[in-house]
Parts: structure tokens; sequence; C-alpha cells
């Protein structure tokens, strides 16, 4: 089993004024490649400051996180942006797509920032909104889409540059529930295969069936890592 | 990168044409008030240029500037004729007199008085009659603004505007009679008073009688007379001031300079269009910035490095800086257009194009470095936040 994720003994400390507040306490998670792993727990428990941590915007104070066996900690901030521009996609609760610019030079953007050119990185940024049913729209400005269409062309900007890792932080739950599982359908159909893993925090407990393993999160800490009923139960 | 910055901005169309309009503000009064306060100072030695033809001009040692007339006598002139190396030297009088207009009111008119043989120092464009009429008795030539404004005689519509003087009409200057025999062109003066030219005989009989009447000497040079080494010589053996034309305009342009508010206000007005333009530009820039941290933010989580953002701010900077500046320098260049047969003063040469493109670029400057700042210290964690 190849591992995506590997942390050992992670700790974060926020300090903003002399108020120190320990978001992660001796985090150990490995993330397997290849599945779907939730974070999940109450609300302030840590789950952002985790995924964080894991896609390499935020740094660790303790501990050690490798992603694909990778340290981002000690690399040169360089090879850091090119490392999470290559592997890794990133999906919001709030979207955040780019609001002037429309689907297809929204989804184009990770792949100019590799380096593509323009017009190349369009065409393929539309065949990705064609993968996610929205090829007809690619010419929409986000103020023109619906919610569930937004959450759309992010996962496809999260796919384009083909990335091994997709971070989403609850990327349903601006959505209506019926749209909320067509988001997580399309998550677990399209994104995920044998080379991608996606990481995705949530509280929606209706979307826990798509699953491959879930990890409870609670005060800083896992609390338990269960797999899902297809799947052997881990500790 | 490029064009994602660039879309970002314009998207923005708020703040997109606040920003801009800030920039051609300031830009706009970093031009239009520098060229009235150039075209206001050029008028103060506008007389020197005008004259043209001495080399040097002759005047009381304490004369500050053109229009401050302290006499000489008579005397004084064939004293300079006698000094080597000049080649001629004429009188000339110049002083305000009241000239009386045919409704019975009165008009100040700077009068002046050119040598009864050589007419020298007459105006520089004739544009009816002819200079040589000035030798027919009681002969005068009015400049045309005078004749068409303050010169002109009373219209025949109550309200209208004055009927310009013409050829053959009367003023009285000083009780004595003037015919005008021509009108000429001369560039407007800092009083913008109605210039009057006569022979100088004729202005000193118009003047009220004085022992000295005379207000300058102009000086021509013998060819190759180097004209500093003249002017030493003429100040050694007359006791009297003697300039070179560029020297006499240089004093009566430090004078206005150091004497008058004039640049005070000007300069205060500038600073203000400066400042102003600086604090809405800057803010607004700054807070469009703001406004768009989370789309820096997703690019910075995205992998995009800190310089490409800092390009991608400056295009954005350099992008608004340049229309402000195109349409504020447009307007300014439109304004001095609409004003270009008014009494109004305007001068635009191209050094006040480096000036405000200096001052735009560096308001410029200043909004995309706070903006820089505040995005090279973001933490692109933040794109998590809700
Ligand atoms: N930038 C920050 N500065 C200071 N404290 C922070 C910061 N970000 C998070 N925290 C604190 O760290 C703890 C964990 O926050 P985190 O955002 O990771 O929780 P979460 O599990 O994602 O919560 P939620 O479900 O509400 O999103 C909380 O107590 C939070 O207040
Ligand atoms: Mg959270």
């Amino acid at each position: 089993m190849n591992l995506a994720v590997r942390c050992q003994n992670v700790v974060k400390v926020y300090d903003t004024g002399g108020q120190k507040v320990t978001a992660l306490n001796d985090i150990n998670l490995d993330i397997i490649a290849g599945q779907l792993m939730m974070l999940v727990g109450p609300s302030g428990c840590g789950k952002t400051t985790l995924i964080s941590v894991i896609a390499g915007i935020l740094d660790q104070d303790e501990g050690l996180c490798e992603l694909f066996g990778e340290n981002l900690l000690t690399m040169r901030s360089k090879d850091k942006l090119n490392f999470r521009a290559k592997n890794i996609g990133f999906v919001f609760q709030a979207f955040n797509l780019l609001p002037s610019l429309n689907a297809a030079e929204n989804v184009s953007v990770p792949l100019i920032i590799n380096g593509m050119k323009r017009a190349e990185a369009e065409r393929k940024a539309i065949t990705l909104l064609e993968q996610v049913g929205l090829g007809a729209r690619w010419k929409s400005l986000p103020s023109q889409l619906s919610g569930g269409q937004q959450q759309r062309v992010a996962i496809a900007r999260a796919l384009v540059h083909n990335p091994r890792l997709i971070v989403c932080d609850e990327p349903t739950s601006a959505l209506d529930h019926e749209t909320g599982r067509n988001v997580m359908k399309l998550l677990k159909d399209v994104a995920l295969h044998k080379d991608r893993t996606l990481v995705i925090v949530t509280h929606d407990a209706r979307i826990f069936d798509f699953a491959d393993r879930i990890a409870e999160m609670d005060d800083g800490h896992i609390v338990e890592v269960k797999g899902n009923a297809r799947l052997k139960v881990k500790g | 990168m490029n064009h994602i910055a660039l879309k970002m901005l314009m998207g923005d169309t708020g703040k997109y044409i606040g920003i801009v309009m800030g920039l051609t503000f300031a830009s706009l009064i970093m031009t239009q008030q520098p060229a009235i306060f150039l075209g206001i100072m050029s008028r103060t030695y506008s007389f020197v240029t005008d004259v043209g033809l001495p080399d040097i001009w002759v005047i009381d040692p304490k004369v500050q500037f053109v229009d401050d007339i302290k006499p000489m006598q008579d005397t004084e002139l064939y004293r300079v004729r006698g000094i080597s190396g000049v080649e001629w030297a004429m009188p000339m009088y110049k002083g305000l007199l009241k000239a009386r207009l045919l409704d019975g009111t009165f008009q100040t008119c700077n009068v002046v008085g050119l040598d009864d043989a050589t007419l020298i120092g007459g105006p520089p464009v004739m544009l009816e009659g002819k200079l040589d009429d000035l030798r027919r008795s009681d002969s005068v030539i009015v400049d045309i603004d005078g004749a068409s404004e303050k010169l002109g005689k009373p219209s025949l519509i109550p309200g209208g505007k004055p009927v310009p003087l013409k050829i053959g009409d009367n003023l009285e200057l000083n009780d004595r009679r003037a015919i005008v025999v021509g009108i000429a062109k001369v560039t407007r003066t800092f009083q913008s008073q109605p210039v009057i030219y006569t022979t100088y005989s004729r202005a000193k009989s118009y003047a009220p009688k004085e022992r000295k009447l005379l207000s300058f000497v102009l000086v021509k040079a013998k060819k190759g007379q180097d004209l500093v080494e003249l002017t030493r010589s003429i100040r050694e053996s007359t006791g009297l001031a003697a300039y070179t034309q560029a020297d006499f305009k240089t004093l009566t342009y430090e004078y206005f300079m150091h004497n008058t508010g004039i640049p005070i206000n000007f300069g205060t007005s500038v600073l203000l269009g400066f400042i102003v333009g600086a604090a809405i530009a800057g803010q607004t820039f700054y807070n469009f910035t703001l406004g768009n941290i989370m789309q820096f933010g997703v690019l910075k989580a995205m992998g995009t490095s800190n310089w490409i953002l800092l390009r991608m701010i400056l295009l954005q900077a350099v992008l608004v800086g340049s229309i402000g500046y195109g349409l504020g320098v447009g307007l300014t260049a439109l304004f001095g257009f609409a004003m270009r047969h008014t009494i109004l003063a305007f001068k635009f040469p191209w050094q006040l194009l480096l000036f405000s493109g200096a001052g735009i670029s560096l308001i410029c400057a200043f909004a995309a470095i706070i903006s820089i700042l505040k995005v090279i210290r973001l933490e692109p964690a933040i794109v998590f936040k809700g």
C-alpha cells in the first residue's frame, strides 16, 4: 500500500497576541494513496489546520508530515511552490473562483501557473468542464452559475493539472443535500482513481458513505480512524 | 498571469473607475496648474521678448523688473552711444498713462515711445497699417486685444460687446489727441493693459512733465562684440545697469518668483493635487487589493510565487497609472485648447509631461508597494478561512 500522506507527531500552535491555541496536538495519520479520506469532528477541532499542513500551505511547529515521501517543511520555498502547483488541487467551501474570469479561464489557472500557454490551457479546461457536465457553460462567469455549478467548476479546476492529491474543505456545506451528493458523486467518480488521493473535511454526516476511510478528530487529536463498511477497520 | 491580473482589475468596474479617476485628477492638477503658472510667468517678460532686436537693455540700477520703470535723463543715451562696442543705442519710453475714451471713461494704458528716426522696438506683428505711419502727426498704434476690449467704443446695443477701435479713430492721452494709424499684435503681458505705441518725442508730450523720462536705452552691440564684456563697460562708464536680453528676462522672472505669492499659490495647488490624487488612488488601489485578497490567496495556495504576484500588481498599477495620466494630460491639453483665445495664460512645454509623469509614477509606485507588501505577507492558509 502506497502512502499519500504520512503525519507523525504533528503539532501546530497558533499564537495570537500571547494567547496560544493548540490546534493540532500530536497528530499521527496515514492516508493511503488512491483512497478518499474524510476528516470529521466538531467545530474548532483542527480539521482545517490539518489539511492546510497536509497541503503544504501551513507549516507545523513540530513533527513530520510527508506528502508522497517528500517533507515540504524542509523544501526550498521555490520547490515547495512548484510541488504544490503540480501535485495539489484545492476545493473550497465558498468555491473561491476568480469572479472576473469565466469558467474556462478559472479552470485554466492551475495550468497557467504551471507554465502552460493560455490558449492551450483554456482548450484543456473546456474538456475538463465537459467531464463535470458544464461543457456548454464555459463562457459563464461564476456569478452566472448556481452554487452547485460553481463547485463543479472548482472541481474541474482542482483536476485540470492532474494532481496527485486533492484537498477539499467542506465542499458540500454551501449546497443543498441533493446538490451536495451530486458534487460528492462527481468527486468520487471523476476525481478519484488509483493515482489520486482525496482528503475531504466535512461536517456533513449525510455524505460519510462516500468515504473509504474516516478520521475522527477532537480537540487537536485523531480520535479514531474507521474504514468504511467494505474495508477493514484500522486503529 | 498578466491576463488574469488585467481581468481581475477590470472585473471590479467600480473600484477600477475610482482608481483611474483619482489618478486622472492628480495628473490633471499636476499639469494644468503648472501650465497656467508657466503661462503667467512667461507673460512677466513678454515685453522684453517682443522688443527682440536689441542685445542689451540699459536701465536705472534700481529697476527690479521690466514694468518697474525708474526713468533716466535723456543725456544717458548719448553717454551709452559713446561707449566702444556699441553699434547703436536707441531711447525707449514705457509708462502707464490714462487714455480718455469716447464715452468719457478712462483706461490706463501701457504707452511705449519708440525712437523717432528708426522706430526700433516696435510691435512684433502689425495687423493693420504700417509701423512707418507713426511718423504722421498725433499717430499711435494700438494692440488688437486693447483695441477690441478695454479701448473699444461703447456698443450700439446696450450691454453688447464694445465696438473695436479702428484706424482713423481718436483717443485722448493726457488731454492730447491721438489718432489710431495701425493695429498690432503683441504678446499678452502680466498686467494685460492695452498697449499703445507712438514715437519717443510724442510719448514724452503725452506723459506728465518730468525731468527724467527715458525708460530704457536699447543697445545693439557691434558684430563680434562680447555681450557680457559690453554690459560691464556700460555699467562702469555710466553707473547704470546693463543686462543682456536673457538676463533682463531672468531678472524680471526672478522678481516675480521671489516677490509675489504666485509660485507659492500654484505650488500649493500642485502639491494638493498630488496629495489628494495619491490618497484617492493609493486608497482605492489598496482597497481593491484587499477586496481581492482571497483571490491572491488562492493563487498563492495553488503555487503562484510572490514574484509573479508582485508583477501582477505592478502591471495593474502601471495600467491604471497610464490611463489616468493619459486622461489627465488630455484634459489639460483640452483645457489649454479651449482657453487659447481667452485672456488665460497657459504654457505646456514637454518638461511638464515629464514632471506630471514622474508624479503619477510616484503615486502608482506608492499604491503598488503597499498592496504588494500586503500580498507578500499573506499566508496562503487563509484560503480555507470562511
Ligand atoms: N489563524 C488562526 N489564528 C489563531 N487561531 C486559529 C487560527 N486558525 C484556527 N485557529 C484556532 O485553531 C483551532 C482549530 O481551528 P480549525 O480551523 O482548524 O478548526 P476546524 O476543525 O476546521 O473548525 P470548523 O469545523 O469550525 O471549520 C480553533 O480553536 C481555532 O480557533
Ligand atoms: Mg474548518
